[in-house]
């Protein structure tokens, strides 16, 4: 008893240069959740995008079906019209307007030339009931979570009648709970008759609510899994993402005997006075020569803040405490005094500040340390810069087809590398390393993790912060807990779990 | 790959570097078949590269301002009274030149430091800051100006500026009529030229890097050489060179090499192209803030400067709408508002061309009102063009 809400069938998406998608067939069955993985670059948002109508009828070839009838859209008002909605990882909620302004924006209820505000609150509560949002419809979005307001873009497209949600990463920015709750709505709405296409990284979450699993690798279709008969796990995917099979994404580290403690933070503690509330609270932390420590916690623990408060940026925190550099203590109020002591900060967002996405590969990988290829005290020696950049590129392999190539067209892992190659340029003692392999494929995240160990047999010494348990597991010598900006537990990797580790964060 | 095709390549994926200098050269074209040459005359030329001095220096900060994501709307009236301020200073104070000059820049980098730290320190967005420094410093004008009106400049040294030329070789009898100094400094401009383009295309092949065939690396050659020599040809025909002409190259030529041979250079587009990746790569957004508002004020000075020079006075009126000219040639020479994009050289041609497009009107006797609207269309076409070019590179 086939019958699919949506069939794509034979669709091939040229760009210049390159073929996005070969010959995809993708078929979704009515009332299922289809989820739909595979490597970056693999095709998957190409796929989403010809679906939604940003790459219109005639710009690629194939042809698309729902409940069997032939779809040509010029625009993405038309795949809405057929009930497709599409929901980015970057919300498109107008923060400044209320709840059901956003809900009803676009397809506002009319009285006459006014809007009918009685009757769209009416329906937005309807509607907030379905995803199972408790929330006043007069609130301003910009009030609520970052998970509230994915279900407030979700009743957005309930009420304009989607039968297909296509959810692209919806999880990646939300923690544990939150996205427990996305997931649980989406088999709720899957009973209401509504399917879903759900895009993923996270392949734990995958199994867990799919009924079944596209792959994509290269712009080709590699396989449809049924996750009724017990055909898929994780390494059955990532076998198929990759083409390979990793055995150990985790990768070996020759075990040393760690050095002295190079760096130290006591008593360490942030006011914010905006929101009137502490960020950190007596934070204490230790880190040897060659060792790899992770700071871990839930969404708002206060990861982040801590990070960028050692490094220097504290953008109108009141910070207390001290840094103890080599058991000395030193004041870092700018990140170019930590950049100078030995300290290196790979962000969390690449994208947004992290590189500079309209400058070229090497500008990029020179920038925070333009003194190492000074030819007097103000020129740049361009040829030096040339040789480096090379140098890097070359040993982090990074691919580019040239060192001139704008970072904005690398690949996420690519541009992730950059990101690294950047702060080895300083070269640091100490790096911060801030969810390091975040939107990046499983490929690229085992380079990472090698390079990472490389570094610290080098005897350089690494924070990595990470939201993803088994990496932190899979990666560090001892663990740091953090829960609402104190660190709840301090453990040694090899007696941790992920259970125990909850369980701090949780406190 | 052929020749053509090469040529052809190269021109499809440089278009918006090119586009300006094409513009450029379309206009010239216009202007010197409808009017029967005159346009294009030593006399003329000359006349247009005085008129477009004070707007380039002008549009050569702002191409900075632009850069890091700001504007200034301030530096027109800033200009006209820190030009007033000169004059004052020479006739009233009865400063000598050499001391009045770099006075006056100081006021100018002072006034800028005032601008960068309303805008970096307390965050007042750009445009209203310096939408108040446009009121401010009007009123200073008018007040400087109160008791007199204009102020006549009596200081031949001082209005050289504007309105003279450099001086001549002395030999007698050899190539009369034609300024010797300027075909000099055009013909070592040109080999000089010549040699670091040569020198730099080695370089680029010891490096592995991509390089023009041959054929076309002669034929760039061969045009830039021509385009300096006719430059110079033609100033050699009149007076020679100016003063303003001499003072605009060196601008540009400090700026440019500023901006993309230094680390200050490197440090301004890292903060305009992204301030958040810029701060964490350890690079104080606030003192760079602080650089191109000062560089910015600075500017304005010799911007006010050259235009009283020009008309030998300081009047009631000057700098009315030069920021606005400004930010206009700053737009059509390819600077993104987009921050993090723009060339101090795209800058010049594109003041150029926004001169060229009123002294040519001028010479067809065009109304000025239909002067404004063509001056309108031709700032958005080249925005649109610059918008649409940038898509397709994406």
């Amino acid at each position: 008893m086939s019958d699919p809400i949506l069939e794509m069938n034979h669709i091939t998406k040229q760009f210049p240069g390159v073929k996005a998608l070969d010959d995809v067939s993708f078929e979704v069955e009515r009332q299922q959740i289809h989820c739909l993985v595979g490597e970056n670059g693999a095709g998957k948002s190409t796929l989403m995008k010809v679906l939604s109508g940003v790459h219109p009828f005639g710009t690629y070839d194939g042809e698309i079906f729902i409940d069997g009838e032939l779809q040509k859209y010029n625009s993405t008002q038309d795949s809405e019209k057929a009930g497709i909605a599409v929901i980015y990882q970057e919300l498109a909620l107008v923060p400044e307007m209320t709840v059901f302004e956003n809900v009803f924006l676009g397809h506002e209820i009319r009285k006459g030339l006014n809007v009918d505000i009685n009757e769209t609150i009416k329906q937005t509560v309807e509607v907030l009931r379905k995803v199972k949002l408790d929330v006043n419809p007069s609130t301003k979005v910009k009030h609520l979570g970052i998970g509230k307001q994915q279900l407030v873009e979700i009743a957005k497209a309930l009420s304009r009648n989607a039968k297909l949600l296509v959810l692209d990463e919806p999880t990646s920015a939300l923690n544990e709970t939150d996205s427990e709750n996305l997931l649980r709505l989406l088999r709720d709405l899957k009973e209401e008759g509504v399917t879903s296409i759900l895009i993923s990284h996270k392949l734990q979450e995958v199994i867990a609510v799919a009924d079944k699993v596209t792959v994509l690798r290269d712009g080709l279709s590699v396989i449809t899994l049924d996750n009724h008969n017990g055909e898929v796990n994780e390494d059955v995917l990532i076998k198929h993402m990759v083409g390979r099979s990793i055995e150990n994404i985790y990768p070996e580290r020759k075990k040393k005997p760690f050095g002295e403690v190079i760096f130290e933070v006591r008593n360490w503690s942030a006011y914010d006075p905006f929101r009137q509330r502490m960020i950190l609270q007596d934070v204490n932390l230790k880190l040897r020569k060659g060792e790899i420590i992770g700071i871990t916690g839930l969404m708002g623990a206060g990861r982040t803040e801590l990070a960028l408060s050692l490094f220097g940026n504290t953008p109108g925190y009141k910070v207390e405490g001290d840094i103890l550099l080599k058991g000395e203590t030193a004041k870092l109020t700018h990140p170019s005094t930590a950049i100078k002591s030995g300290f290196a900060y790979v962000t969390e967002d690449r994208k947004g500040d992290g590189l500079i996405l309209i400058q070229d590969v090497k500008s990029n990988i020179t920038i925070a340390n333009l003194r190492r290829i000074l030819k007097s005290s103000l020129i740049i020696d361009q040829n030096a810069e040339i040789k480096d950049a090379r140098e890097y590129t070359t040993s982090l392999d990074i691919r580019t087809p040239s060192i001139e190539q704008k970072v904005l067209y690398l690949s996420g892992g690519n541009q992730q590398k950059v990101s690294l190659a950047k702060w080895l340029y300083v070269e640091p003692e100490v790096m911060i390393l801030d969810e390091p392999t975040r939107g990046i494929d499983v490929g690229a995240k085992f380079e990472i993790f090698k390079i990472m160990n490389e570094l610290v047999e080098r005897g350089m010494s690494i924070i990595m912060i990470s939201s993803e348990l088994p990496e932190i597991l899979g990666m560090t010598d001892r663990i740091y807990v953090l829960s609402s900006g104190k660190i709840t537990g301090e453990l040694d990797t090899k007696d941790a779990d992920q259970e125990t580790v909850m369980r701090y964060a949780t406190m | 790959m052929t020749f053509f095709k090469e040529l052809k390549q190269l021109l499809v994926k440089n278009i918006r570097d090119y586009g300006m200098y094409i513009a450029l050269f379309v206009i010239m074209v216009i202007f010197a078949v409808a009017t029967d040459g005159v346009f294009i005359s030593s006399r003329n030329i000359s006349n247009l590269l005085n008129q477009t001095g004070y707007i380039a220096v002008l549009a050569i900060g702002m191409t900075l301002v632009i850069v890091i994501r700001h504007i200034d709307l301030s530096v027109g009236f800033l200009a006209g009274f820190l030009g007033a301020v000169a004059a004052i200073a020479l006739t009233a104070w009865g400063l000598p030149i050499w001391l009045v000059i770099p006075l006056v820049l100081v006021f100018g980098i002072i006034a800028g430091q005032i601008t960068a730290t309303t805008v970096a320190r307390f965050g007042i967005p750009s445009f209203v800051a310096t939408l108040a420094g446009w009121l401010i410093y009007r009123g200073a004008l008018l007040q400087a100006t109160l008791k007199t009106g204009t102020i006549i400049i009596p200081n031949d040294a001082f209005n050289a500026l504007g309105n003279g030329y450099i001086p001549d070789l002395p030999i007698e009898g050899f190539l009369p009529g034609l300024h010797k100094l300027t075909l000099l400094i055009g013909i070592v401009a040109a080999v000089l030229m010549v040699v670091s383009e040569i020198s730099s295309r080695k370089k680029k092949i010891e490096y592995d890097f991509e390089v023009l065939s041959k054929n076309i690396f002669i034929v760039k050659l061969v045009f830039v050489v021509l385009l300096i020599g006719a430059i110079t040809y033609v100033l050699a025909g009149y007076n020679g060179l100016s003063w303003t002409a001499v003072i605009v190259l060196v601008v540009t030529l400090i700026y440019h090499f500023l901006t993309t041979q230094t680390f200050l250079g490197r440090h301004i587009y890292a903060v305009g192209g992204n301030p958040e990746a810029a701060e964490l790569s350890g690079i104080s957004v606030n003192k760079i803030t602080y650089v191109v508002f000062g560089s910015m004020g600075m500017l304005s000075a010799l911007s006010g400067m050259l235009y009283a020079s020009r008309l030998q006075s300081a009047t009631t009126t000057a700098g009315t709408l030069f920021e606005l000219d400004a930010i206009a040639a700053a737009y059509v020479g390819g600077v993104s508002s987009a921050g993090g994009v723009g060339k101090v050289t795209g800058s010049l041609i594109g003041a150029i061309v926004m001169v060229s497009l009123t002294n040519g009107m001028n010479l067809l006797g065009i109304d000025i009102s239909t002067q404004y609207i063509v001056r309108g269309a031709v700032l958005v076409a080249a925005v649109v063009f610059d918008v649409a070019t940038r898509k397709r590179t994406i």
